[in-house]
């Protein structure tokens, strides 16, 4: 069955502990350093999530929004990518200025992530027990046996049929669906309190799709985990998500609930982004188009990075960069964010 | 109805599994496309759609007659494709062309576009004479929306949606009447798939074209398709008119997969009604007896397992499907 139940998320803005957010992202900036040129990947991301909640992060190739869940993971690639300023605070302490050991700790018991691609992301010359009960044996201490009755354990939570039997497969010999769950089990194994999903079903049919996602909703539910999903899928974004932030050109363009983003987008990159969706329930005849390309990064436009695809551009837009601005209870980077709002 | 410009009956594409490393033995079968009939009538699109393994890129390449059917006929305007001597064989290709999916690997980095668009000219000499190619390729890249003066470029300078409007020119450069579009917007951000599929409707209407559009994006499928077929591990289970496909699918996978595509609107949670399917699709190599959907079908009963159900119109199904107890069913709940 699926889940209708309206969930226990903190309302937005709710602070759970004195001091701020399970997990605040601030200021970030990050840059790719090549030897065509440097590219601005990540331009002043700031966002939170609370333990509970599920955040997501929607944006198209290039927006920056995975290389986001790479620093916060610490497993950005340095080099060429370096962190140039900014702050992310877990449990109210800098990731990126603790110590290397302490860092280590905190990936897998305090933030773990679950990658698109689970068949490069698990080692092929091990077998599936093997790799899950590594993160015990190494993390925990635990014997070799105890390991694999943990993994049992953690694979029968996923859904996986015989789990006992299955530990000794290799992932090759899993289907892609079963794969995505495994790297599943493994992020939860440490009881992390803040999950990262990056584009977890992206390379799956939508029947698997959907029972992946369910999978993921009831574990969220169940360890009341924080959820961050990074995503370029409105779809399932509106079937899963808390709140939403709109990424485009390493920027936070607009933040919202999903019910209002949905209902009424305040920034001309959101509205046309929804616009040009093709709808299973809705039968147009033309799809209404982003004009142009996304911008390169090595080479942003002035003023607000949207302007040249914008159709609501004016002169302000070419100078002056619009900075994300609270609008009642959601935020919009555009200089007439007032006036969409406002709109019937 | 139009005439029908393609035919296919039967078509039947089995691959071996080979064991040994020198001698080699054939084990098995992998049934990738096993039994498929449609019609493509002139000026319509013919949507695709299907999981990954239902055999629906092998249906394009049996199609394109890049591979050779085991069994089955291919008629293109009443005369049988797999018949013809080779030479006739070349000149009917140019008639039926193919848009692939990855524009990445689909174009040869070390040829400029000029060479790639021109490059059905050089196989086909006589519809263009060599002085008058080099126009001809400007003209059909100003007719996807390119810039014509681009010509000398190399397939890197260019990004995925261009891309793809290059493997589109191509594809055009020959005039044909049909193309068979394989999963051609799924490799694209949302923003660009929409100026693909536009280009794609707009091309249509100016030469006439009938296409194949193969994708597993139900939702890309419905805004551009007339018809639509639905695939199951090498077999068509439904075959219908959009609106019959979509607001009143009669086969049991048909109704699951359409309630699985998340709908994006939030306020569609709470009266969304998904069909779970259990488990994953069989190995095509050894499908399961009578209907191949089985194994994974809440409505299952004996009779399932030892009959196969005909894709066919019954009293309960006003349009073809393959089920023993099709029944209309609105899972999409549309607007």
């Amino acid at each position: 069955m699926t889940d209708i139940k309206v969930n226990t998320a903190p309302v937005l803005g709710a602070d759970k502990k004195a001091g701020g957010h399970l997990l605040e992202v601030e200021n970030l900036h990050v840059e790719f350093r090549t030897r065509d040129g440097i590219a601005k990947v990540i331009n002043g991301v700031s966002y939170h999530v609370d333990a509970g909640e599920t955040l997501a992060v929607l944006g198209e190739s290039g927006s920056g929004k995975s290389v986001t869940a790479q620093t916060i993971m610490g497993i950005l690639d340095t080099p060429p990518g370096f962190v140039t300023g900014g702050s992310i605070r877990f449990r109210g302490k800098d990731l990126l200025t603790m110590p290397k050991d302490e860092r280590r700790l905190v990936r897998g018991e305090g933030i773990a992530m679950v990658f698109q691609d689970a068949l490069s992301a698990l080692n092929p010359v091990f077998t599936v027990g093997f790799q899950i009960s590594e993160l015990f044996r190494k993390r925990r201490g635990m014997s070799r046996a105890d390991g694999m009755k943990r993994a049992v354990e953690l694979l029968d939570q996923v859904k996986i049929p015989a789990a006992k039997t299955r530990i000794k497969d290799y992932p090759h010999q899993f289907s892609g669906g079963m794969r995505q769950r495994v790297m599943i089990a493994m992020s939860l194994a440490l009881d992390p309190e803040i999950l990262i999903a990056d584009e977890p079903t992206t390379a799956l049919d939508v029947t698997v799709q959907a029972q992946i996602m369910d999978l993921l909703a009831e574990i969220r539910r169940e360890r009341n985990m924080g959820m961050i999903l990074i995503t370029h899928d409105l779809g399932v974004v509106a079937d899963v998500a808390d709140r939403i932030a709109v990424m485009y050109a390493g920027r936070i363009v607009e933040q919202a609930d999903v019910h209002s983003l949905y209902a009424k987008p305040c920034h001309p990159y959101t509205m046309a982004l929804l616009d040009s969706l093709p709808r299973l329930d809705l039968k147009g005849q033309e799809l209404n188009t982003i004009k142009g390309l996304p911008p390169n990064l090595m080479r942003i436009p002035s003023g607000c990075a949207f302007h040249p695809r914008c159709s609501m551009v004016r002169d302000i837009c070419r100078s002056e960069r619009p900075a994300l601005l609270p609008i009642g209870n959601r935020a919009s980077a555009c200089h007439f964010a007032e006036e969409l709002v406002g709109r019937e | 109805m139009s005439e029908v410009i393609l035919e296919v009956r039967d078509l039947v594409k089995h691959f071996p599994i080979r064991q040994g490393v020198l001698f080699k033995k054939t084990v098995g079968q992998i049934k990738a496309v096993d039994g498929v009939s449609l019609d493509l009538y002139k000026g319509e699109t013919l949507g695709i759609v299907g999981e990954s393994g239902c055999g629906k890129s092998t249906l394009a390449k049996l199609l394109m007659n890049l591979e050779t059917p085991t069994a089955g006929s291919i008629r293109y305007q009443g005369r049988d494709v797999l018949r013809l001597s080779p030479g006739d064989q070349r000149r009917l290709r140019r008639n039926i062309q193919l848009v692939m999916q990855d524009p990445y690997t689909s174009l040869n980095p070390r040829m400029t576009v000029g060479d790639i668009v021109g490059e059905p000219f050089e196989i086909h000499t006589d519809v263009a004479p060599k002085g008058d190619r080099r126009r001809k390729v400007q003209e059909l890249l100003d007719v996807v929306g390119l810039n014509p003066e681009h010509i000398n470029r190399y397939p890197h300078q260019f990004s995925g949606g261009q891309r793809q409007r290059i493997g589109i020119a191509r594809a055009l450069a020959l005039r044909p009447e049909v193309i068979v579009c394989d999963e051609p917007v799924s490799a694209l951000d949302v923003s660009i798939q929409a100026q693909v599929m536009n280009l794609l409707d707009s091309l249509q209407n100016e030469f006439n074209l009938s296409y194949i559009f193969i994708a597993h994006d139900l939702s890309v499928v419905r805004h551009i398709a007339d018809r639509v077929g639905v695939m199951y591990l090498g077999k068509m289970v439904e075959l219908g008119k959009d609106d019959e496909i979509y607001d009143s699918p009669t086969h049991p996978y048909t109704q699951a997969l359409l309630s699985a595509v998340p709908v994006p609107d939030p306020t569609a949670r709470q009266h969304k009604t998904v069909i779970r399917l259990e488990g994953d699709v069989p190995s095509p190599a050894n499908p399961p007896s009578g209907c191949r959907f089985r194994t994974r079908c809440w409505k299952a009963q004996e009779i399932c397992a030892t009959q196969e159900p005909l894709l066919q119109i019954s009293a309960r199904s006003a349009h073809p499907s393959a089920c023993h107890f099709a029944e209309a069913r609105d899972v999409v709940h549309a607007g």
